[in-house]
């Protein structure tokens, strides 16, 4: 009678478990079988290498080469704010800070992961936008740049936090022969443990870049609505998910063409991010493999 | 000036930049903070939380707004935290090893890093059109569950594997069964730091915007939901409805908004810091 109950509640225990298959499968069931109806009408090739994305005018368009770019451009400018700041915070409160700053830090750090993305996109259209308009004239009102600082300053802890646990784990016996040898700090920091760690940090960094690619409000607010193949900051760009939101708030009607073209940009979108979060997975867990 | 001397200014100089460094992201979240209460804090008053939406701003409130969020947050509970302490308790103590359990963990890993508005969509297809429930309070749920699901997976096996192994041995070595020892022992054993994911699980879910806008959410609901069937809007499609008007009236409701929305998920965040230190204290 015992083993009978043990057994049912297992069961119960593992169906549980066995939800997040079936959201993954969900995800790639949704994603394949409504582009593939996306596919049948408009052609990869075209897809992939027309210069334009104008599904919803009348003169249609369906190259996801402008949204892509916008998408990179908004989360390279993230990764050269989030990058500088996050590492040298991690060798601070790895090398230089005092224990205490560095237990009350981690945590307010955090902080700037949990404000609501909506409140994040207020602040550069709000705040940052007008700044940088009274320091670089002919910056449009929607613009790469400002979304993109301000998705850096939120992905900070994602790279600061995971590289100081890769700082962190490098073994005592380099950092010790370093300073033996009369090195300063600094010069250990760089010579022998950032090297030491560089897969941490990597795996860090390719994390943060998922992140950003996926980030949807502050882009779809301050970064404007207009599909555009170009690298210059200063104009209104469209990245992937602000496509997505721009469709899911207008009146496609659906099955339609227009309607399928929010899982063409979704499964880019998710294969992306796929691919990153993929890559960091197996350099950690190259990584911890070196030095266990 | 010697080499030792210039490395040890250089020392000393990137310590100060590290000091900076740090406090750059705190200071300028103060000064947003600071700005956003500046301009918003004025607005809020009883007829702010209490008036349906409007489209003159002086007239417009957040009541739909801020019942839509506590619907969503009431049910995403409900369904999130059984499925998410009960896929743990699976992974962490009885599937232990397998293949599968291995596919599992990996998998878990993968959604953990999936993009909020591919849930979004998945939630269209899946809860919105599939299962009929339309742009439900329901379908909200179950997408934002689904999307929160793998955090609180991984708070829990964390605080599972906390459990010392004697508390395990001890139990067995009564006869206990292994449902026994987890209902019983490691359970309560470890809530406390299972209470603490969920918190900052949920707190996250009440921020989301991009799913609830792809699942069809609406910026203009007239009525407070009476049931999860009803259609909703939450606080964070409210703010990004008035932050993509024009009229300044509307940045400012936003600015209010936002400090209620804030208020509502650092208490939350408050919260699950306080249950940690404490727990940290009692095992000590």
């Amino acid at each position: 009678m015992k083993s009978i109950k043990e057994k049912i509640i297992e069961s119960i225990l593992f169906t549980c478990a066995l939800i997040t298959v079936l959201t993954t499968l969900g995800i790639i069931w949704v994603l394949l079988s409504q582009s593939y109806s996306f596919f049948s009408e408009v052609s990869i090739s075209e897809f992939l290498t027309d210069k334009e994305w104008t599904p919803l005018f009348s003169q249609k368009h369906f190259g996801i080469m402008p949204l892509v770019s916008g998408t990179l451009l908004t989360t390279l400018i993230a990764i050269c704010v989030a990058l500088p700041m996050g590492l040298t915070i991690a060798v601070y409160l790895n090398e230089y800070a005092p224990k205490g700053i560095r237990k009350t830090v981690k945590p307010i750090l955090e902080i700037l992961a949990a404000v609501p993305t909506v409140v994040y996109g207020f602040f550069a259209l709000v705040v940052v936008t007008p700044f940088l308009q009274s320091i670089i004239p002919g910056l449009s009102g929607f613009n790469a740049l400002s979304p993109g600082i301000v998705m850096g300053i939120m992905i900070i802890p994602f790279i600061s936090s995971l590289s100081e646990d890769a700082l962190a784990a490098v073994p005592k016996t380099l950092r010790e022969a370093s300073y033996g040898m009369g090195a300063t700090k600094l010069q250990t920091s760089f010579k022998v443990l950032i090297p030491a760690a560089s897969s941490g940090i990597i795996a860090s960094v390719i994390l943060a870049l998922a992140r950003a690619i996926g980030e949807t409000m502050i882009v779809a607010i301050a970064a404007g609505q207009q599909p555009r193949l170009t690298f210059d900051p200063t104009v209104p760009v469209e990245t992937i998910t602000t496509y997505i939101v721009q469709v899911s708030m207008g009146d496609v009607p659906h099955g339609s063409l227009e309607y399928k073209t929010i899982f063409a940009a979704g499964i880019t979108l998710f294969a992306l991010t796929f691919l990153l979060n993929n890559i960091s997975f197996w350099i950690n867990k190259r990584y911890q493999q070196k030095y266990e | 000036m010697n080499n030792l001397q210039r490395n040890k200014i250089r020392d000393k100089a990137f310590k100060y930049f590290g000091v900076t460094c740090t406090f750059f992201g705190i200071f300028i979240l103060g000064v947003f903070l600071f700005g956003i209460i500046n301009d918003g804090v004025s607005r809020i008053n009883w007829d702010f939380l209490t008036n349906l939406p409007s489209y003159r701003p002086k007239r417009a409130g957040i009541l739909t707004a801020w019942t839509g969020t506590l619907w969503i947050f009431g049910l995403t509970a409900i369904i999130a935290i059984p499925l998410g302490i009960a896929a743990a308790i699976y992974l962490e103590e009885y599937g232990k090893k397998s293949w599968f359990a291995n596919l599992l963990e990996i998998n878990i890993t993968n959604l953990a890093g999936v993009p909020s508005i591919i849930y979004g969509i998945l939630g269209l297809e899946i809860f919105v059109r599939l299962a009929g429930l339309g742009g439900s309070l329901l379908a909200g749920s179950f997408t934002l569950s689904l999307l929160i699901l793998p955090v609180i997976i991984v708070a829990t096996r964390e605080a599972l594997k906390a459990v010392p192994l004697t508390t395990r041995t001890a139990s067995y070595a009564l006869g206990a069964t292994k449902w026994q020892t987890i209902w019983n022992l490691i359970l309560p054993a470890s809530l406390s730091n299972i209470i603490t994911g969920i918190i900052l699980a949920l707190a996250r879910a009440i921020g989301e915007t991009a799913p609830l806008i792809v699942i069809g959410a609406l910026a203009y609901v007239p009525f407070v939901a009476k049931t999860p069937m009803d259609e909703f809007t939450v606080m964070p499609i409210q703010i990004f409805n008035w932050i993509s008007r024009p009229q300044h009236g509307f940045t400012i409701n936003a600015a209010a908004a936002i400090i209620i929305l804030l208020a509502f998920v650092f208490v939350m965040n408050g919260i699950a810091v306080y249950i940690r230190i404490k727990a940290k204290k009692k095992s000590h």
